[in-house]
């Protein structure tokens, strides 16, 4: 079959295995494609590389670009992560899956703005790396179907690694992708992509590990759900933005009560991270000996102030002392608080989020 | 970068001192699009990120990744657009 070279995707690329197999499957029919990585604050590899990289020093590559490098596909990062997009990680339609991730609605969001994207381009579909029932949630034969449907991209969105076992998209009908050279891949096993990984000449594609979103991991989904009931319970509007989500994956983080929240600083990179978010907030910080900046959000009474200040205390210099003076500074106001480090480890543990 | 490398001088230079990735690519992709083929953009950046990311970015959309010099804390990478 010869198709035609003036034929154009959307690919979207996490630039991991599936997502640059899926570029080369497409790229290999003669297709022009236009790789699009979309940017939501929520990646982990990402903030590691925002903190000063590994403990070893290295920095982890944006695996996004590494594959549109290998593969010469011209690459966009498009920024999505505005009020809209918080707004559905905060009310999805289809609900969280084992943590605070909506994959389905996330997977809708995408697609709709990716739509936008290929009919700017002129391009006549869009295509991923799903894997028919890869994942339990998003990647389901009833909720692939849901995100094509609520994306508006029926009969345009191509999953080439899993192709053959799905409706077949326009283009493949019109004769513009060949469908035999398409994929029947399903499941969980990365076998076979391995496989064609080798026959296509890929490599140094990251080893799988399920995923690099921080709503998939417990503890962030924890401190996630966690702020917005506190704020529903303040009887503020359920919601979270940037500065949240920066704040959310920064820090220890101690629930002191339903009205206040302490977020205390692990090295000098998220010292200087909260440094940005200190307005609305209290800082602390030891005042003679070295430690980390800590934030206060909310309202605290005069003994959760002096329980902050004591944790504060704990994580510095002067955690063996029997004194430390920590600052607590907010607005204009500033005062001394002279504690003792908190020393409990199991009060520590309760608190903490 | 060795004492042996000359550089152009830059059609033009943007400073994304403080962001952090993606938002330095991003924004040398948009610069780079206003450019006349052939001509040299100058991207500004504190994210050590860009030493791999800019080599990477302009392979990917066939720009010339001239060099990525460190001074300090801040990092110039040297992009030539394509002549497409």
């Amino acid at each position: 079959m010869n198709v035609s070279r003036t034929v154009k995707a959307i690919g979207l690329i996490s630039g991991g295995l599936d997502s640059t197999l899926a570029l080369a499957l497409v790229r290999r029919q003669g297709v022009e494609v236009k790789a699009v990585n979309f940017y939501t604050g929520l990646c982990i590899t990402e903030t590691q590389r925002r903190k000063g990289g590994r403990a070893d020093g290295t920095i982890p590559q944006n695996e996004a670009l590494r594959a549109a490098a290998e593969l010469e596909v011209d690459v966009e990062y498009v920024d999505i992560s505005g009020k809209a997009y918080f707004d559905m990680l905060v009310h999805p339609r289809w609900g969280y899956g084992a943590n605070a991730n909506p994959c389905v609605d996330c997977r809708v969001f995408m697609m709709r703005r990716a739509k936008e994207i290929m009919e700017a381009e002129g391009a006549e579909f869009v295509f991923t790396g799903e894997v028919l029932g890869q994942r339990p949630k998003s990647q389901r034969r009833d909720t692939l179907r849901i995100i094509e449907r609520e994306s508006g991209l029926e009969g345009r969105l191509l999953r080439p690694l899993s192709a053959q076992l799905l409706e077949p998209t326009i283009p493949e009908k019109e004769g513009k992708l060949d469908r035999a050279r398409l994929l029947d891949i399903s499941g969980r096993s990365r076998h076979r992509q391995m496989e064609l990984a080798k026959e296509l000449g890929i490599a140094n594609w990251p080893q799988p590990a399920g995923g690099c979103c921080y709503l998939t991991d417990e503890s962030f989904a924890k401190k996630f759900f966690d702020i917005l009931d506190a704020r529903e319970a303040a009887g503020a509007e359920r919601a979270i933005d940037k500065d949240d989500v920066i704040l959310l994956s920064t820090g220890r983080h101690f629930r002191l009560s339903p009205r206040a929240k302490l977020v205390v600083s692990r090295s000098e990179v998220e010292n200087a991270l909260l440094e940005h978010h200190v307005a609305g907030r209290a800082r602390l910080e030891a005042k003679d000996v070295l430690g980390p900046i800590a934030l206060v959000e909310g309202t605290p009474t005069w003994e959760e102030r002096l329980v902050a200040a004591r944790i504060v205390a704990r994580y510095g210099k002067g955690k063996d002392t029997p004194k430390v003076v920590v600052e607590w500074r907010e607005g204009e106001l500033q005062e001394f608080y002279e504690v003792e480090p908190e020393r409990d480890e199991a009060r520590l543990e309760a608190l903490r989020l | 970068m060795t004492g042996t490398v000359t550089l152009p001088e830059p059609t033009r230079t943007i400073d994304t001192s403080g962001k952090l990735c993606p938002f330095p690519i991003v924004e040398a992709a948009r610069a780079v699009k206003a450019l006349e083929p052939g001509a040299v953009l100058c991207v500004i950046s504190t994210d050590p990120g860009i030493q791999l990311d800019m080599p990477m970015w302009c392979k990917a959309t066939r720009n010339e990744h001239l060099a990525t010099v460190r001074e300090g804390k801040v990092f110039r990478s040297f992009v030539r657009k394509n002549g497409r």
